[in-house]
């Protein structure tokens, strides 16, 4: 029969219709300013570089290796490194960035510097209304721009922090392991010659600053 | 062919009566940045040129000049709405090209993720061919409703709805947890139903019918000599997946059918969406059934700093539009020193004209819709 088919359609336009008042599965929108779906784990927009403790400048984790720099596939970063040295979270001296700069216009969220980062100093971020009106220098983003606490790492992202801190719980703990057993040696190479201590104790004092991942 | 056809490969114009119309690039229907200089005699096409080009964006010439994990996300751009097998695409090129094993797990992680693509893909198309042909809105709408869904999966999977960047060589980037795994088996439970329902809407439709069966037809000898591939070439009758005689991946695990046209018109492009659709339902059932367990990279591969013996490689895959193709050449630096993509939808799109010669300009709208391109991957 001729309009069998249009009638069968309409037959499933009214199911989805009427359906759409009882079945979640039919209606998926919500009214997006007012109404917000929470964002998945592992959802990512732009990096940040993260910092341990309260100051944003003797905390940060980066130690300007510029790896990231160097396999960021649009080359949206740009890395100087200090020329001076800086404790890090266990108490080694490492450079740290003077300039840390990623161009967000040009970053295309593909996490391939988070990938890379052998020091979790970078990691993804989930904000993204993020619109300016100054189309120059609002979406080039700063060391002081990115820096961004460890707590609100864990608020984003609670498993993936919880797996980044305790490995960094346990490299800490080995450190100082590592750092007590070379004093006790020296200690003990001091103690049996009897007058020669001092040198050897030295190079192997305590971290200087004890900064523990929250 | 219509016999109209014939004539017109004869067909001398005279002065003033051919018209000739430029549709696009900026044309609501050409899906994209995509031209067609269309000469025509009163309603019916007597030239067609495809114009394309105007997305181009250096991609071979990028992935030339970074180091082999560099490029991976840059395939994500190239067919933007199926962003995993154009990684899976490449990866393949680039484990063929160092000679890298894959895990199991991650096989099977790979036919889910293609699998799901590949239904949004389809879904995608459908409704966008229909909301061509004047089913404004309707379709389209029920369509991505459905897409939406796969793609909340990959975001929580792989942190990206479009471009997921998931892919790498030797396996996978993270792995599927359980939660996600049930999510998709759900999901899986409920796309017969929206397959069913979505094919109920227009299949029978008298208006849809009288708008397809017949129109833009590829013969069979043309698909094959023109080296179209995927849905197309199987709407013309030609029994050709790259699943099935390729055996990439785990698919030989898998029973499935490949679904054949008959008359390679629109119609039939469009059923073929459809049945893929409901067979790719078949391949996820079984996937996320057998799904091993174990490790989803192998830990001993290089992604930083990958240098393969110097040697050329050639990996493909049946991507939702046809066969994506990646061919390496390697010299034993860091980065290829040759990378060229096969794109399914540009080659697709090159027998564009037989399909158009001697129908009317309105019905050209709908074949360029039945081919199932994305400017990205046209234009590269």
């Amino acid at each position: 029969m001729v309009g069998e088919g249009l009638i069968q359609g309409l037959v499933e336009t009214a199911r989805n219709f009427f359906g759409s008042y009882v079945d979640k599965e039919r209606l998926t929108t919500v009214q997006f300013p007012e109404e917000r779906l929470p964002l998945p784990e592992a959802s990512r927009v732009f990096p940040i570089l993260l910092f341990d403790g309260g100051d944003p400048e003797a905390g940060l984790r980066c130690v300007a290796c510029q790896i990231c720099e160097k396999e960021c596939p649009p080359r949206c970063i740009h890395i100087e490194k200090s020329k001076d040295k800086k404790p890090d979270f266990v108490g080694k001296q490492q450079f740290y960035p003077a300039v840390f700069d990623i161009d967000v216009s040009v970053c295309m969220s593909c996490q391939i510097c988070v990938e890379v980062c052998p020091f979790d100093a970078i990691r993804m971020d989930k904000e993204f209304e993020l619109s300016t009106s100054d189309r120059f220098g609002g979406l080039l983003w700063t060391k002081e721009q990115l820096a961004k606490p460890n707590d609100y790492y864990k608020k984003i992202h609670p498993e993936e922090s919880a797996e980044t801190d305790e490995r960094r719980v346990k490299e800490l703990a080995d450190a100082r392991a590592k750092a007590a057993a070379a004093a006790a040696k020296a200690k003990a190479a001091s103690a049996a010659p009897g007058s020669a201590a001092g040198n050897g104790t030295e190079a192997v004092k305590e971290p200087e600053q004890k900064v523990t991942p929250q | 062919m219509r016999d109209a056809l014939a004539d017109l490969a004869v067909y001398e114009p005279e002065e003033g009566e051919i018209m000739e119309v430029s549709m696009g690039p900026h044309h609501p229907s050409t899906h994209g940045v995509f031209r067609m200089d269309v000469k025509l005699e009163g309603e019916r096409v007597v030239r067609l040129k495809p114009v394309f080009g105007y997305l181009h964006r250096n991609h071979e010439k990028i992935a030339e000049h970074g180091a082999y994990l560099s490029a991976i996300p840059y395939t994500d751009r190239l067919d933007y709405l199926c962003s995993m097998t154009n990684n899976w695409g490449y990866v393949l090129a680039v484990e063929k090209l160092a000679g890298i094993a894959v895990p199991e797990r991650a096989e099977y992680i790979r036919v889910i993720v293609a699998e799901l693509t590949r239904f949004q893909n389809h879904a995608g198309l459908v409704g966008f061919l229909l909301q061509d042909m004047g089913a404004s809105g309707t379709p389209l709408m029920y369509a991505f409703r459905e897409r939406e869904k796969v793609l909340d999966l990959f975001e929580s999977l792989s942190g990206a709805r479009m471009m997921c960047n998931y892919m790498r060589f030797g396996g996978l980037r993270v792995d599927a947890t359980a939660s996600w795994l049930a999510e998709v088996r759900q999901l899986v439970g409920r796309l017969p139903r929206f397959v069913d329902e979505f094919e109920n809407l227009l299949r029978v439709n008298e208006i849809l019918m009288a708008r397809t069966q017949g129109v833009g037809v590829l013969p069979r000898e043309l698909a094959i000599n023109a080296g179209v591939t995927g849905p197309m070439l199987r709407a013309s009758g030609v029994n050709y997946d790259v699943r099935k005689v390729d055996h990439y991946g785990v698919y030989d695990r898998f029973h499935f059918r490949v679904p054949l046209g008959e008359h390679g018109d629109v119609y039939d492009r469009y059923m073929m969406r459809i049945l893929e659709m409901r067979e790719t339902v078949k391949i996820l059932e079984q996937a996320v059934r057998d799904i091993p367990a174990g490790p989803i990279i192998d830990p001993k591969v290089r992604l930083r700093g990958l240098r393969p013996k110097a040697g050329e490689a050639y990996g493909r895959i049946e991507s939702p539009k046809g066969e994506l193709g990646f061919f390496l050449i390697s010299d034993g630096t860091g980065n290829p020193y040759r990378y060229r993509v096969r794109p399914p939808s540009m080659i697709n799109l090159t027998i564009l004209e037989d399909m158009c010669l001697g129908e009317n300009i309105a019905d050209t709208v709908i074949i360029l819709g039945s081919v199932d391109i994305v400017l990205g991957e046209v234009d590269r």
